[in-house]
């Protein structure tokens, strides 16, 4: 068996000293994920908003639909992403396959429906609270997205961390579109993926912990900000 | 605040995210994780880039599916280890010529209990009867990989087929060679792996060589440049140019010269 | 009670104005009409229908059958855009409170500077001055209901339709509420307001719409409403009864 402990220090050295291959896969897993995450929103916000507001035949079952495209399998969307990106495929001549940008469309299309579901049930909630009112103010549904939206704001910060979390930990559907190619496309995931397929088990674990570390960070970071809006960033809407 | 938060991060985002470096040349291989994870390819590649400016990126996955990568157009050349498979894509016109690039063999680990006592044998497919005939569990790639390919035609030769009894003693993982060997480790299965993983593999538990030096153990690797003619994307030009490294003295020699803790993993024989 | 105020003609009229459920009658008005400039107050017991009907003279319900009219026609959205509504539970935006009166002026386009003169104008008339960067959500009871006043007047409405704006507000809160629905007045806003409280009736109506079961069973000056009730019901609720 090999010596865990060495191999946990070994990571941790990794990181400590600043080691630029490992910061590399950091910086690159962050930057990925977060413009999937912002990608997302700009798409899932208001498509979740306006299904909760809107009435019109088939909502509910888009709702459905939305709700189990939150469950659905990276695998599978690294498998369609490929098959779109591919050379033989439809967008191939974008030569997108087995870049960072092949991977932030594969982690929007994870993301997206987490986003529009949550947004979809936050802003349904505050709509039911809000409706009367606009309405008396002489605001129609669908004009009232902006401000269910911007007035939902706190609450659609944690739809943002569901999806970064999804993002971020997610290694099925990176590794097929982007092909784990070293300083290129490699993120924690892929390494913590490759490192276990070369036997570094404790290393893979260290690589976790880091990967774990960063989604403490990113949550901490964003809930100090949103606790600092919360408090006195009202006065600025 | 909120806005100007959400604004700064976005407008961050948008700069550094500008990660395609188009200018510069750099040719994708879709090879096999033997050479990347016994540390082959990141030993000898930094010679070639040096000397040419040209990027080689390694998309490392099993042979069937470099294969069905590279047939698909998503790689520029073709860096596997099943020379039927490899002559038959060369047949099918995806890719221009197959050469030769290096060879080492497979081995047949197992516990060191042993329990269907192939310690020592040189006969590989008496070996895999024997495995049979104990009902000892044995770990298969079965992912269409080169090594799951010889893997089946040992069984072939020995005159067994194993799939009838998957479930069983017969444990088809369908994972890369590192998984498999990991779930070897764990269960105390035999399994077949090329001896560059196996001396690189960090988990081996109680795994030891149990087989080796039958000739049908002969593990062969190729080099093939994707036909420009069936991918206009292909950059034919880069990708000659790394196969004529690679074949040639330059990269025989690094390939030569790759050794894990002084053992030599690779034998370049290019003609 | 109130002195009758010439004003513009503001009349809003209900002919047979009928919502039912599952076989209910909820609300069964055929004739009313509110001309005079008010303020009237709709008075009566809980699920009498003053906020149903309240709804339906803003627009806000539509009737199964009749019709509103607002000056003879039927009601507009134009119409609409010069009423405002205050609820029993003032529904803030959860901005600060500047932040919920520009909301509202936005939307009247008005200039940046206007709408912060506005703005100042009315938190000192809704005694709110200093509240202005103070998030909505974190005032009072009687704060909230003060500033959801406010932004219904930032409309500039001819017509303030107000829901129990102080069921649960204690008396120096309803008492600053009160003063503020009587300056609207006195500047010529017609005001239209449910309640279920007498006094309160006493204090504010000039006309009084008495309302048992969905229908209105009483509708007249505040003083003969109160002192002279022509029905049997009036009589019951104003002594004090408990009318159900």
């Amino acid at each position: 068996m090999q010596n865990f402990a060495s191999e946990f220090s070994r990571a941790a050295q990794l990181v400590l000293t600043g080691d630029p291959d490992l910061w590399a896969i950091v910086v690159l897993s962050l930057q990925v994920s977060v413009c999937a995450v912002l990608i997302s929103a700009v798409i899932g916000m208001p498509v979740g908003a306006a299904l909760a507001v809107a009435r019109f035949p088939g909502r509910r079952a888009l709702i459905i639909l939305m709700n189990a495209l939150m469950g659905f399998p990276p695998v599978v969307v690294g498998l369609l992403v490929y098959l779109m990106l591919s050379r033989s495929g439809p967008l191939g001549v974008l030569e997108l396959l087995y870049t960072p940008t092949a991977m932030i469309i594969a982690q929007t299309v994870l993301v997206t429906p987490i986003i529009a579901a949550l947004t979809r049930q936050v802003v349904e909630l505050l709509a039911e609270e809000y409706s009367e009112q606009l309405r008396s103010l002489g605001v129609s549904r669908l004009a009232s997205v902006p401000t269910l939206l911007w007035d939902a704001r706190l609450a659609l910060v944690t739809a943002l961390l569901a999806g970064f979390g999804r993002a971020i930990a997610e290694v099925g559907a990176v590794i097929i579109v982007g092909g784990n190619i070293n300083h290129v496309t490699r993120v924690m995931t892929t390494t913590i993926a490759l490192e276990t397929s070369k036997g570094n088990l404790a290393l893979a674990l260290a690589l976790g912990a880091i990967l774990i570390g960063i989604a403490v960070a990113v949550n901490a970071m964003v809930s100090a900000l949103t606790l600092r809006a919360e408090q006195e960033g009202l006065r600025h809407a | 605040m909120f806005r100007a938060a959400l604004t700064s991060a976005l407008v961050l985002f948008g700069l550094v995210a500008n990660f395609v470096a188009a200018d510069e040349p750099f040719i994708i291989v879709q090879s096999t994780t033997s050479t990347q994870n016994s540390g082959l390819l990141d030993f000898i590649l930094p010679g070639f880039e040096a000397e040419t400016g040209i990027e080689v990126r390694v998309v490392a996955v099993g042979t069937g599916q470099a294969i069905r990568n590279a047939r698909n157009g998503d790689g520029d050349v073709l860096l596997v280890h099943a020379k039927p498979a490899e002559e038959a894509f060369v047949a099918e016109g995806w890719g221009i010529e197959r050469r030769d690039v290096m060879y080492n063999d497979f081995v047949i680990v197992g516990p060191g209990s042993d329990p269907a006592h192939i310690k020592g044998m040189t006969d590989a497919a008496a070996a895999l009867v024997a495995i049979a005939n104990a009902g000892a569990p044995f770990a298969s790639r079965a992912d269409d990989s080169g090594t799951h390919q010889a893997e089946l035609r040992l069984w072939q030769s020995a005159g067994l087929d194993p799939t009838a009894d998957s479930g069983t003693w017969y444990r088809e993982t369908g994972s890369g060679m590192g998984a498999t060997l990991n779930l070897a480790a764990g269960m105390g299965a035999y399994a077949l792996t090329d001896r560059a993983t196996w001396l690189a593999f960090a988990n081996k538990g109680d795994l030891a060589i149990l087989v080796e030096g039958d000739p049908r153990l002969f593990n062969q690797y190729g080099v093939i440049l994707v036909n420009p003619e069936k991918h206009s994307g292909v950059r034919a030009g880069a990708g000659q140019r790394f196969i004529d490294w690679l074949t040639g003295p330059d990269g025989q020699a690094a390939i030569a010269s790759y050794r894990l803790e002084g053992q030599q993993l690779f034998f370049p024989n290019a003609r | 009670m109130r002195d009758l105020m010439p004003d513009m003609p503001n009349r809003l009229e209900i002919s047979g104005l009928a919502i039912e459920r599952k076989g209910r009658v909820l609300l069964d008005v055929p004739r009313l009409s509110l001309d005079g400039p008010g303020p009237t107050l709709i008075l009566g017991p809980n699920g009498a229908g003053k906020s149903l009907l309240l709804r339906c003279l803003h627009g806000l319900i539509q009737a199964d059958r009749g019709r509103v009219l607002q000056d003879g026609l039927d009601l507009t959205a134009d119409h609409k855009a010069r009423q405002a509504m205050v609820f029993q539970q003032p529904v803030l935006l959860r901005r600060s409170v500047a932040a919920n009166l520009d909301f509202v002026l936005k939307r009247k386009r008005l200039g940046r500077s206007a709408r912060k003169a506005r703005i100042a104008d009315l938190l000192a008339e809704g005694g709110l001055d200093g509240k202005a960067r103070q998030s909505a959500r974190s005032l009072s009871g009687g704060e909230a209901q003060r500033l959801a006043i406010l932004r219904a007047l930032a409309l500039d409405p001819e017509t303030l339709f107000l829901d129990e704006p102080t069921s649960a507000l204690d008396p120096s809160a309803t008492q600053a509420i009160e003063a503020m629905i009587l300056r609207a007045s006195d500047r010529g806003v017609r005001i239209v307001m449910v309640t279920h409280d007498v006094g309160q009736a006493r204090r504010l109506a000039a006309d009084i719409v008495m309302m048992q079961g969905g229908r209105v069973v009483e509708h007249g000056a505040a003083r003969q409403v109160l002192e002279a009730p022509k029905c049997q019901a009036s009589r019951q609720y104003l002594a004090g009864w408990l009318v159900t």
